[in-house]
């Protein structure tokens, strides 16, 4: 069994290591720093993080003037706050001058678990990727974790990076070379392809392998650079004739719409879609909640079995 | 439509600072009623825009940019220059005109405000326009972006000032108030925010839409040094800026009192022109007011 760990740690220990390489890297949070993990960089360089309290509008503008000073400034918080709370100050502060903001946040999806909805932000990914000029990131894993944010940090832009809370099994080990904007290929298929996203990577090998038991192969695609989605990748992909996505988001606005768009315009192939269904979750473990809202292995080999059905013959 | 002035008060190529800080008030006001014409041409011209909140900050902009900054128009990127962040984007017209009258740019272009194409977007964009410092227009977010210039400056050991003008109806906006307490929390006592405190906002009086009173009380009990002035009273804004500057370990807000539509009879304490332009007769009428 692969070993389960934290991305949010991953990112708090990594955001050290860029400290310690590039003083103009500077961290602002909100209140939330044990648990976005960058409690880590504020015990190491105190002058350098700022804890702006419980005022996400106000962390985000002063990341937005600390990078049009020249900083590298990432703010966190829980995803619900950032996109969510301050979605016109992200706009106007940091996506229209394409100022160079790192929001890392945290808590994205329901994986949050018993603090329940409020708490479980599954809008995120539509919010951020409507904005022109950012890049966004869902990693698969804590290793994956550490080298988004490396890239992030040295790349120029706003980026979102989004992490949840749970730990999650490792889908890579440590020769992982994460490439901006590139779909990782994680199993090779011919009868169908399963494009995921963050935890749902894990669920998507796990899937692939219970198929293959089954006689069916699926391509598995981790196409962990969402935004700006690797076309090319997913087009090729399409070649198996069939595609399922999987996303712990609203299945309005996120992987499978972006996915949808690619494929209706360069291969239309039939597509289902494991997702949020167009409703919030409610408080629970992590894993009863994968399971009542149908993000797990099984629900994504149904919706294989599905949509190999729809194939065209 | 009557032609712009053209007689720019600098050349590119200094530091206009050093040009400026000999200034007579004479010489000040002679800047701010140019400034005013600008305003009455160029949203005139453009058909739309918003002349009142634009006419009651046009000395207290003055005296920022002809009286107090460090800047060169000619590097609009010198590291080391002071900042002024327009918060109340919608004031555009005023920020072009100063800028043009410095240098920046030609004051013919300011013509083409809200124009297709033109450098000159209907509220600020930094990305386009040299000497603009922020993308503007969603209130609320400016004082936050300058709390933000204002702590690199400090980690950067740089001695750049940060000035932030806020309208009186954009401190409505929770995010003024979240970055009002952040500033005191951080003491960033480079930082000087200006509140253009006209009284009216697009539905009317202040005190009916959405009452800030007591306005000085608050701004103190968040921790902020603060001072009131008359804010088309040159000396008195000179004397306020230059307090600020010694004020330490807290920021300073000055609470402008102005007039909205100031210098234009018609204009004057009228929401109307929070966001209309004057029409072709209107401008005729304001530009010999202010002749």
């Amino acid at each position: 069994m692969p070993q389960d760990l934290s991305l949010r740690e991953s990112y708090g220990k990594t955001l050290v290591e860029l400290g310690k390489e590039n003083p103009d890297i500077v961290v602002l949070d909100a209140d939330l720093s044990r648990s976005t993990m960058t409690q880590f960089f504020a015990g190491e360089f105190p002058s350098r993080f700022f804890d702006c309290g419980i005022a996400e509008q106000n962390m985000v503008g002063i990341a937005a003037g600390l990078a049009a000073s020249g900083k590298i400034p990432f703010a966190s918080t829980f995803a619900v706050f950032a996109p969510g709370r301050c979605f016109d100050q992200i706009r106007m502060s940091i996506a229209q001058p394409r100022l160079n903001v790192k929001l890392v946040t945290t808590h994205g999806g329901i994986t949050v678990g018993e603090d329940g909805t409020s708490h479980q932000c599954i809008e995120d990914l539509s919010l951020i990727c409507s904005l022109p000029g950012f890049t966004v990131i869902v990693p698969a894993d804590a290793i994956e974790t550490a080298q988004a944010v490396r890239v992030a940090a040295t790349s120029y832009g706003p980026f979102y990076i989004r992490l949840c809370r749970p730990k999650v099994p490792l889908v890579y080990n440590q020769d992982y070379h994460f490439n901006l904007g590139k779909a990782v290929t994680m199993r090779q298929g011919k009868d169908a392809t399963i494009i995921a996203i963050g935890l749902m990577v894990s669920a998507a090998l796990e899937a692939a392998d219970n198929l293959k038991r089954e006689g069916i192969e699926c391509c598995v695609l981790n196409t962990s650079t969402l935004k700006p989605i690797d076309e090319t990748a997913i087009i090729r992909a399409a070649e198996t004739g069939a595609i399922v996505t999987a996303e712990e988001h609203l299945e309005h606005g996120g992987l499978g719409s972006i996915v949808a768009q690619v494929i209706a315009k360069h291969y239309p192939v039939p597509i289902e879609f494991v997702a949020i269904k167009n409703t919030y979750a409610k408080s629970g473990k992590a894993s009863e909640l994968l399971q009542r809202y149908n993000l797990t292995a099984k629900d994504i080999e149904q919706a294989v079995y599905k949509v190999i059905k729809r194939k065209s013959r | 439509m009557p032609e712009l002035d053209n007689s720019s008060t600098a050349s590119a190529d200094k530091v206009i600072a050093e040009v400026f800080s000999s200034l007579s008030i004479k010489e000040m006001e002679e800047i701010s009623k140019r400034l005013r014409r600008h305003i009455i041409t160029m949203t005139g011209k453009a058909g739309s825009g918003h002349p009142g909140g634009s006419l009651s900050a046009v000395e207290i902009v003055t005296t920022l940019y002809f009286g107090l900054l460090r800047h060169k128009p000619q590097d609009p990127q010198w590291c080391d220059r002071d900042r002024v962040i327009l918060s109340k984007g919608h004031a555009a017209p005023l920020l072009y005109a100063a800028l043009a009258e410095c240098g920046y740019f030609s004051v013919d272009e300011l013509l083409t405000l809200r124009q297709l194409d033109s450098r000159l977007q209907g509220h600020t964009d930094r990305t386009v326009t040299p000497g603009v410092e922020m993308s503007a227009g969603a209130l609320g977010q400016g004082l936050s972006f300058a709390i933000g210039i204002a702590i690199a400056g400090r980690l950067n050991s740089q001695d750049y000032r940060v000035y932030v003008l806020l309208g009186d109806g954009e401190c409505d906006e929770g995010q003024i108030w979240e970055g009002a307490m952040a500033a005191a929390h951080f003491k960033v006592d480079n930082l000087t925010a200006i509140v253009d405190n006209n009284g009216q906002q697009i539905d009317g009086w202040n005190r009916d839409v959405m009452n800030l009173a007591p306005f000085n009380k608050k701004w103190q009990a968040f921790g902020w040094h603060v001072i009131e002035v008359d804010g088309h009273d040159f000396t008195q804004l000179i004397n306020a800026f230059n307090h600020a500057k010694m004020v330490t370990r807290q920021p300073t807000v000055i609470i402008a009192h102005t007039i909205k539509g100031k210098g234009v009879s018609f204009m004057e304490n009228n929401p109307y022109f929070h966001g209309n332009a004057p029409n072709t007769e209107e401008v005729k009428i304001a530009l010999k007011e202010l002749e």
